[in-house]
């Protein structure tokens, strides 16, 4: 019989505690994973933005737009291969006021091309003439650049909303107040995650002439740039030429721009470490009364061990052992179905992040926790067992 | 016949480290509650108390938020003549028409910006909202370039100290004064005057909103049907306070929702710890149970007394619980309200409400854990347990 097996037996003694502090450690390291993957899934979101696109606003509000005039002198700028626009919609899905998703206005003959290699469309309509596209275009998008009141959704949107391609929809405006009807021409999935697939995306052109009167501001300009390392000096010539007109701009990376919107949610990933720690350590000290209570009932079986001849380091192996095996098989269980189950599931906290991610190493911190768990609650009953004195140990009754 | 409680507490004390790690754990969860609840009610309070339930705000019909409003310069001059707004001692009836701008604003001390909203207000806006006080400097003179900042932000943002100059576009305006507004989300805004502000934000001579003070508080009904049915304009109105406790909701409820989620799990695993303390003190008892079953108490006392022991471990960790939770009362924090896209600044709120909310939850928790146990407790085989097997 060798030590493991010991270990084993001492495991299986009393089953039903085994099992309920394996459960509670797996409970607990299912959460600190799943709320170290909203973390992940943050970090994720900004990865959408890249550094060799820039995005360039109104410097002093999201609100106030931009004049259609700043696009040739940005386009002139070098190191600038491309240049789009866009604008937030903002309207509401009048069925189901509280389903907010985002639509984008945007110009599609420049916008798409810039994203080609992030999305795809999977689900198109048959244009009713030929339609020739330029090269480089995403494929499957004919019937979109069509007809003016067509519009591409994701294909989660689509899902959700139990739309179907073809269908026309009709959406409540809120800045641009009346009724809109869209037509779903395609539908798109991300080909990397973290693009979303809950937006709607629909020719800048009608709402320039059914919004805006025609007065084409522009809530945005996106530029493609040869190359990331001159990002922060066309940036810095954009804003200077600027600085001093009636609409400054704010001109930064894609990347930094998502960055600004995760700065949003404020002290969030404070409290969420702050939770995080809260239930390791609610969790240690389930494990370290479990250790301490199964030391306790077995004094007088260690006693006979040591009769003997068991060394005192070795007792102490043991009972760090059944700990150490205790919260690692629990570490294990709880993170990696935190893994699988939340990032199957593809829960998106209702559409404000893209789908949940957890990085591996989120799971390796967690079962590294887990580790650190039992090594801490196994180490005072360890040393208990181990310093035992015998004739006290085998004297106890219970 | 039940057995008394003083049996129980008895027991408890027994095992002090084993209680009190128990207890604890279930305190941390407690405390974890508690707080989401309590971010919940600071942020939704800081809405709630930002309306007055005798004024009424007037938006365009649909908006669901104040920057996706829009009244004419028109509507708000007819709106103001009504009958039904009350005079202030000045002898002008207490109107705001204001102009709402989510401005990008930088952040004092740490890179990066976010958003702040600056709102436009007519000279009675003060006597409008009884909440604002100025704290320190003084009111902005109509006419001028001058703004008054609300306290929350002037830690956390650029420029907003007394004597400092906010840029809008090609126009600085100059601080004068900080004010207070118990606790409420105009904390977080910038407020100077329209005739000012409209031209430097390029707000034509639109609005956002309306906020009137009623003559009668009864008659909102009354006016509400004789604006919105109008139809020389498409107007909606609300009661202020309703208003702004409908601003609140859905990140409200979003955070309310995601705490408890969080605490439920977290829950489960203190749980199984209180079932593991309460199966190791029936199975320590068992000659102890047997002999109180054979002196005649049923076993639905035995289980209704290890029940109660249950409950009590949890309850002692619902007050640990509640310590704990107790110096995040007042802690200030800040997230976007979606709702206007900007920054709100409020504290946390532990309230009575969420303290026993939160009791309440750790005697739930000790029912759940110590049920098993307890039935285990009651269907003690009798003579097998006195003969100590």
């Amino acid at each position: 019989m060798n030590l493991f097996s010991l270990v084993l037996v001492g495991l299986g003694r009393n089953k039903r505690r085994t099992i309920l502090t394996f459960l509670s450690v797996t409970v607990a390291l299912f959460l600190f994973s799943a709320l170290g993957g909203v973390l992940d899934t943050l970090e994720d979101s900004i990865k959408v933005g890249s550094e060799t696109r820039l995005i360039t606003r109104n410097a002093v509000s999201l609100v106030l737009a931009l004049p259609p005039a700043y696009r040739e002198r940005i386009a002139a700028v070098p190191g600038v291969e491309a240049v789009s626009y866009a604008n937030w919609f903002g309207a509401l899905d009048p069925n189901d006021r509280n389903g907010y998703f985002a639509q984008f206005a945007i110009d599609a003959d420049t916008y798409l091309p810039i994203y080609r290699d992030e999305f795809e469309i999977v689900e198109s309509s048959e244009p009713q003439a030929p339609v020739s596209l330029p090269a480089g275009f995403p494929p499957g998008l004919e019937a979109f650049m069509a007809e003016q009141t067509a519009c591409v959704i994701g294909r989660t949107l689509m899902e959700k909303k139990g739309w179907k391609l073809g269908q026309t929809i009709t959406l409540a405006g809120t800045i641009f107040p009346g009724d809109w009807p869209f037509t779903i021409r395609a539908v798109y999935r991300a080909k990397q995650k973290s693009f979303g697939e809950e937006s709607m995306l629909f020719h800048w052109e009608y709402l320039n002439q059914k919004g805006m009167g025609g007065n084409g501001a522009i809530g945005w300009y996106l530029m493609a740039l040869s190359e990331p390392g001159i990002a922060a000096d066309v940036s810095k010539r954009i804003d200077a030429t600027y600085e001093n007109s009636a609409a400054p701009t704010r001109t930064e990376t894609e990347k930094a721009f998502q960055a600004g919107f995760v700065s949003m949610y404020g002290n969030l990933p404070f409290v969420i470490r702050v939770i995080g720690l809260a239930v390791v350590f609610a969790i240690l000290l389930v494990a370290a009364n479990t250790m301490v209570m199964s030391f306790r009932e077995r004094t007088t079986e260690f006693g006979v061990l040591k009769t003997l001849g068991f060394a005192d380091a070795t007792i102490f192996g043991i009972v760090l052992a059944e700990a150490a095996i205790i919260t690692l098989g629990g570490g294990l269980a709880g993170t990696l179905l935190a893994k699988f189950a939340l990032e199957s599931s593809g829960f998106n906290f209702g559409g404000f992040l893209p789908p949940m991610t957890i990085y591996w190493t989120t799971v390796v911190l967690g079962v590294g926790m887990a580790l650190l768990v039992g090594a801490v609650s196994g180490l005072v009953p360890a040393w208990q067992a181990a310093r035992l004195d015998i004739v006290d140990a085998l004297r106890r009754v219970d | 016949m039940a057995i008394p409680l003083s049996y129980n507490m008895r027991n408890i004390r027994q095992r002090p480290i084993s209680t009190l790690t128990t207890a604890i754990g279930i305190a941390l969860t407690v405390a974890i509650f508690i707080g989401s609840l309590s971010l919940a009610s600071g942020f939704q309070a800081s809405l709630i108390e930002t309306g007055d339930d005798a004024n009424v705000i007037v938006l365009r019909k649909g908006a669901d938020s104040e920057i996706a409003s829009g009244v004419d310069r028109e509507t708000s001059n007819i709106i103001r003549a009504n009958p039904a707004i009350a005079v202030g001692p000045s002898g002008r009836p207490l109107v705001s028409s204001e102009m709402v701008v989510v401005t990008n604003r930088d952040r004092l001390g740490q890179p990066g910006s976010s958003n702040v909203l600056v709102r436009g207000v007519d000279p009675e806006a003060l006597e409008l909202r009884s909440s604002v006080r100025i704290v320190e400097g003084r009111m902005f003179e109509p006419g001028t370039d001058e703004v008054i900042v609300g306290h929350r932000i002037v830690p956390r943002f650029a420029d907003c100290e007394i004597g400092d100059r906010i840029r809008f576009q090609q126009r600085a305006f100059t601080v004068v004064g900080h004010f207070e507004a118990e606790g409420s989300a105009f904390e977080s805004e910038i407020w100077g005057d329209n005739a000012t502000l409209q031209p430097a934000l390029q707000r034509g001579g639109g609005f956002q909103s309306i906020t009137f003070r009623l003559r009668d508080r009864s008659g909102f009904a009354a006016l509400e049907k004789e604006l919105e049915g109008d139809p020389r304009f498409a107007l909606q109105l609300h009661r202020e306070s309703a208003w702004y406790a409908d601003q609140s909701g859905l990140l409200a409820t979003t955070i309310r929702v995601l705490g408890v989620l969080i605490t439920v799990i977290m829950a489960l695993g203190a749980v199984f710890g209180a079932m593991n303390t309460m199966y190791a003190a029936v199975q320590s008892r068992t000659r102890e149970i047997a002999t109180l079953l054979v002196l005649g108490f049923s076993p639905l006392a035995v289980m209704v007394s290890f029940m109660a022991e249950s409950v009590l471990l949890a309850l002692l960790g619902g007050v640990l619980g509640c310590l704990f939770a107790l110096p995040i009362n007042g802690i200030v924090t800040s997230t976007t309200n979606f709702a206007s896209f900007s920054e709100v600044a409020f504290a946390f709120r532990v309230t009575p409400a969420v303290l026993l909310a939160g009791m309440i939850f750790a005697a739930g928790m000790g029912v759940v854990g110590g049920f098993l146990p307890a039935l285990k407790a009651a269907r003690q085989p009798l003579a097998g347990s006195l003969r100590g097997a």
